[in-house]
């Protein structure tokens, strides 16, 4: 990558220039692969491997050492505009803030990439602007609303909101946005609309993971319409007073904080309201271990991670875990699950 | 065994396996001094030291095929060393979970081990590596002789949960572990390769006398 190369347009950045990375990538972890010696097995397999798992597919764990540094250096010198006219509330007003790096820097975002370094480094072709989201199924008509339409809806607001990953991590992020109810409310979902579906963008050519069909794209996610219509229910344009990074989620993402991390679908470009339960990406992906309402819960375990405790970023080596709260500590959504059997329906 | 002069290959290797061994290390204390441990350091520690843990492994496992390949017998002489350097970062690994990611909050850990089938298995592993580090010394070795082998032959069993481990803590793109899983699987298939060679050699021999 030119270092130089400091500004953001995407004209600047040449399409050749990505390419490398990838090689350059491949390249690190052949060299990770081969250092232990067994340098015959290595060179016989590597390309093999490649073939097998499509080219690009990005390594992960012990390799991120180049990625973090990249991602750092891509952060520092692509800042976002201040979002203008915002009243803060008294959201979160209590809670510590995650560092903007981190929160920049770690990210699940699988169309640019599996590792959490991924999404700040490619997703600078991506183009949040111009943008718009079409509104459609049950509404009394279908239409379509630009991002600046969007925002005129509804006063923005700063919410700091506890974010809680499936995989047991935790952030505290200062969004800026507007209740997706008053996006709903101009919508004017038919009698019939009993769930929301939102489908995110599907552009592989600015968004190289979804070159690798790890998911099936494009990212879909989906609420009830009570939780949709919830007070706490945000849609985020921004973070930490500017306009959202592209590795965010920009121009436009849902934050449900009760819920984990991947209900918060990134720029979206479609808002379906639908009858029936949205099949959505991650249950599709994997359904005994994904469910539809993915409510942060203490007592339902993941196969994978424990959820009873969760390491919350920023501590450290030695900043340990905390406990993990029920609706992750935002106990006014428990009355719309009331009856609910959240082990069965987690 | 004083008087037998050792191969200098053998010397060069082990000095290459020690700073190779080092180097990670280092590396990871430099990192952490820059604050270029990513925003999830405990994370970071605990998959480079469960990395080099595996990388070790299969280097261990990597000498009897050089062996039956370049019918060299030098390479035997530095396993050992690989060995202790794959427990070494195993012990860092289970260190780094059991104090930085979970400060010994015993029964959360117990139930995370219980709970979660990759937590069981790299467990398992890692109880099955000590044993084989008690008794890598000459003298466990002539104390046990037979049984010797038989114990440290365990060591395909603990290659086989050690990748299990990866690939099922993994959400879904598999490609690393991938990666380690063919490895240990060319090891593995060069020695059935050359077991069945000789099992041929030796039914082709006892039909011709």
């Amino acid at each position: 990558m030119n270092l130089d190369n400091n500004k953001r347009n995407p004209a600047n950045i040449q399409p050749s220039e990505i390419t490398p990375q990838a090689v350059f990538e491949n390249r690190r972890h052949f060299i990770q692969a081969a250092g232990f010696g067994a340098l015959a097995a290595a060179l016989s397999v590597s390309s093999l491997a490649k073939a097998a798992t499509i080219a690009g597919g990005e390594t992960k764990g012990d390799g991120v050492l180049i990625g973090r540094a990249n991602a750092k250096k891509q952060v520092a010198k692509v800042t976002t505009p201040k979002l203008p006219g915002f009243k803060k509330t008294a959201y979160g007003a209590d809670l510590k803030l995650s560092k903007y790096e981190d929160i920049t820097t770690y990210n699940n975002y699988y169309e640019f990439g599996t590792d959490k370094s991924d999404p700040a480094i490619h997703s600078t072709l991506f183009k949040p602007n111009p943008w718009s989201i079409s509104i459609e199924g049950e509404v009394k008509k279908a239409k379509t609303i630009s991002i600046e339409d969007l925002m005129k809806l509804a006063p923005l607001e700063e919410r700091i909101y506890r974010m809680r990953c499936v995989e047991g991590w935790s952030m505290v992020i200062p969004w800026v946005g507007l209740p997706l109810a008053s996006l709903i409310k101009w919508a004017e979902p038919t009698g019939n609309a009993k769930y929301v579906e939102f489908i995110t963008a599907n552009d592989p050519q600015t968004m190289p993971g979804m070159r690798v069909p790890v998911l099936d794209w494009p990212y879909v996610e989906g609420l009830r319409m009570d939780e949709a219509n919830h007070p706490l229910t945000l849609l985020a344009v921004g973070l930490y007073g500017q306009v959202l990074p592209n590795q965010n989620g920009a121009p436009v993402r849902l934050v449900t904080p009760w819920k984990y991390g991947f209900k918060g679908a990134k720029s979206i470009v479609k808002i379906r309201f639908t009858e029936k339960m949205p099949l959505t990406t991650w249950v599709k992906a994997g359904p005994s271990e994904y469910g539809f309402y993915a409510n942060v819960n203490p007592n339902v375990d993941h196969p994978r991670w424990t959820q009873s405790s969760e390491k919350p970023i920023g501590g450290g080596l030695f900043g340990g875990r905390i406990k993990t709260l029920m609706f992750n500590g935002y106990p006014e959504v428990g009355q719309m699950y009331a009856g609910l059997d959240l082990k069965k329906n987690f | 065994m004083a008087s037998v002069r050792q191969n200098p290959l053998v010397t060069y290797s082990k000095v290459a396996i020690w700073i190779a061994a080092f180097l990670p290390i280092v590396r990871l204390f430099w990192l952490g001094f820059t604050d270029n441990l990513s925003a999830n350091p405990v994370e970071f520690v605990e998959r480079s030291t469960g990395t080099w843990a595996l990388v070790f492994l299969l280097a261990s496992l990597s000498i009897t095929p050089i062996r039956l390949i370049t019918k060299q017998v030098w390479p035997v002489q530095v396993r050992r060393l690989l060995g202790l350097w794959m427990f070494f970062y195993a012990c860092l690994h289970i260190t780094t979970y059991v104090w930085l990611d979970y400060s010994f909050m015993w029964s959360e850990i117990v139930k995370d081990i219980i709970k979660h089938p990759y937590v069981i298995v790299g467990f398992s592993a890692f109880l099955l590596t000590i044993p084989l580090a008690v008794t890598s010394n000459s003298a466990m070795m002539k104390r046990l002789k037979t049984k010797w082998k038989t114990l440290h032959q365990s060591i395909y069993l603990i290659s086989i949960l050690a990748i299990l481990h990866f690939w099922w803590l993994v959400k879904k793109d598999v490609t690393e572990p991938f990666y380690y899983a063919a490895v240990l699987a060319l090891l593995l298939g060069i020695r059935l390769y050359y077991r069945a060679q000789k099992v041929q050699k030796a039914s082709s021999t006892s039909l011709q006398t």
